[in-house]
């Protein structure tokens, strides 16, 4: 039940807005997050977005495990 | 998939992770346990157990909302539906067998029992159709903000005929006390990522204390492979550390705004989980300023004595004391289609999980 959907924000009116996924549009709040904009990758529960996605943590931390996968083979 | 995410899902990396897992080697049995009910889930279904070390076993926590809700809680929905008020939950939650009764037995019976996708949903129904609404209020702190959020827009807006059925659960209390069990002896917990989305690392920062490593794990394959692997890494060097590996979506903090929300209308209580018992300060109650909208207090309704189907070893599956092939009706009763207890009822209940993939 805690399943929570990766999409992206396209359209935003004040707490509503709308998410998208692969073409797929739904209605979502923003009552939990601040500062949210068009563009940005938010996950999605129940209807609400409760958190945006960091870019730019995600491809650090697929480096550091490709690093740290590498500097382990035998 | 959203485009930066699709690396999670690569093959390459899957087989490296899977390679390294396998060469891990430990003396003693290891037991780890997902807390999520959709780590569960995608454990099954990718397979993961098939990939673990020698003498490294997973097993399953309470983490499936509807599983962990007990059946006084059902069978007070049942009720309300059968005195004629209008009942929203969850899709999961609807044929959950109670005592006597399910929502989906009470709506063939002509009962009005609505399965919304959102809490919004219930409440748009309530201020646009004029009926009075009754919210089932489960899940863990992924939920219960969007539940606050909801309830203090009907505040906002003066809809008085929207009301919730507090049943909603906290992680870490149950993580206290499974961890208290002499009978379980866990090695590690690969906890819920997105209840850390709430919560964030620091909430489970007790872990250390207790002595019991836990790794935070997104749901991609890749996030739960690395996450056993670092967490296999912790218990092997007796590092009781929390790690976050799910630093795109969890926070230190977490999310203070949602947390926020939570516990303006929120208090905690003791709440008892089935299979679990009591748990002390582990159950979401509303606070007094919003005790006109609870369901329990509102409305005058007894059910009868909660009873509890004696062959069906859902608590102990709940525990992670037993594996689901071990119930007696796992299989020869117990079905998705015809099912006895709620682990097979919700898709991410164990026992369904186990029915499907094995």
């Amino acid at each position: 039940m805690c399943l929570a959907v990766p999409m992206k924000i396209v359209e935003i009116d004040g707490l509503d807005a709308v998410a998208e996924l692969q073409g797929v549009r739904r209605r979502v709040r923003l009552d939990l997050v601040d500062d949210c904009k068009v563009g940005d990758y938010v996950l999605i529960h129940a209807g609400f977005v409760i958190e945006k996605l960091d870019e730019e943590q995600a491809k650090k931390s697929l480096e550091t495990w490709e690093e740290f996968l590498s500097s382990q083979e035998k | 998939m959203t485009d930066f995410l699709k690396d999670f899902r690569s093959a390459g990396l899957l087989n490296e992770l899977r390679e390294r897992l396998r060469g891990m080697k430990f003396k003693k049995e290891i037991k780890i346990m997902e807390v999520c009910g959709t780590h569960t889930m995608q454990i099954h279904r990718f397979g993961i157990h098939q990939m673990l070390p020698e003498g490294v076993k997973l097993i399953s926590g309470p983490g499936c909302p509807v599983c962990v809700t007990p059946n006084e809680y059902i069978d007070f929905a049942v009720e309300l539906a059968r005195a004629g008020y209008t009942v929203a939950t969850f899709g999961d939650m609807i044929r959950v067998p109670g005592s006597y009764s399910s929502l989906e037995k009470v709506r063939a019976e002509g009962g009005d029992v609505r399965v919304v996708y959102s809490p919004m949903d219930a409440y748009e129904m309530a201020k646009e159709g004029g009926k009075t609404v009754v919210f089932l209020a489960i899940g863990f702190e992924t939920t219960a903000p969007s539940i606050a959020a909801t309830l203090l827009r009907a505040e906002a807006e003066g809809v008085k005929n929207f009301y919730v059925l507090p049943g909603g659960k906290l992680v870490p209390p149950a993580l206290r006390a499974l961890s208290a069990d002499p009978e379980l002896r866990i090695s590690g917990y690969l906890l819920p990522g997105h209840v850390s989305v709430i919560l964030g690392r620091k909430d489970y920062l007790f872990l250390k204390e207790l002595g019991i490593p836990g790794v935070i794990s997104g749901f991609e394959p890749v996030d739960i492979l690395q996450s056993i692997i670092l967490l296999l890494g912790l218990i092997k060097e007796e590092k009781a550390e929390v790690v976050n590996n799910y630093p795109r979506a969890v926070r230190e903090e977490g999310n203070p705004k949602a947390k926020g929300m939570m516990w303006e209308v929120f208090r905690e209580g003791d709440s008892r989980w089935r299979g679990l018992d009591l748990i002390p300060k582990s159950g979401l109650f509303l606070r007094e300023k919003y005790m006109g909208r609870d369901g329990f207090k509102a409305f005058d309704i007894s059910p009868p004595e909660p009873k509890e189907n004696p062959a069906c070893r859902c608590g102990d599956v709940l525990k992670g004391l037993i594996n689901p092939p071990e119930c007696p009706l796992f299989r020869t009763v117990c079905t998705p289609e015809n099912p006895i207890g709620p682990c097979m009822v919700s898709s991410e209940g164990s026992c369904s999980a186990w029915y499907k993939f094995g």
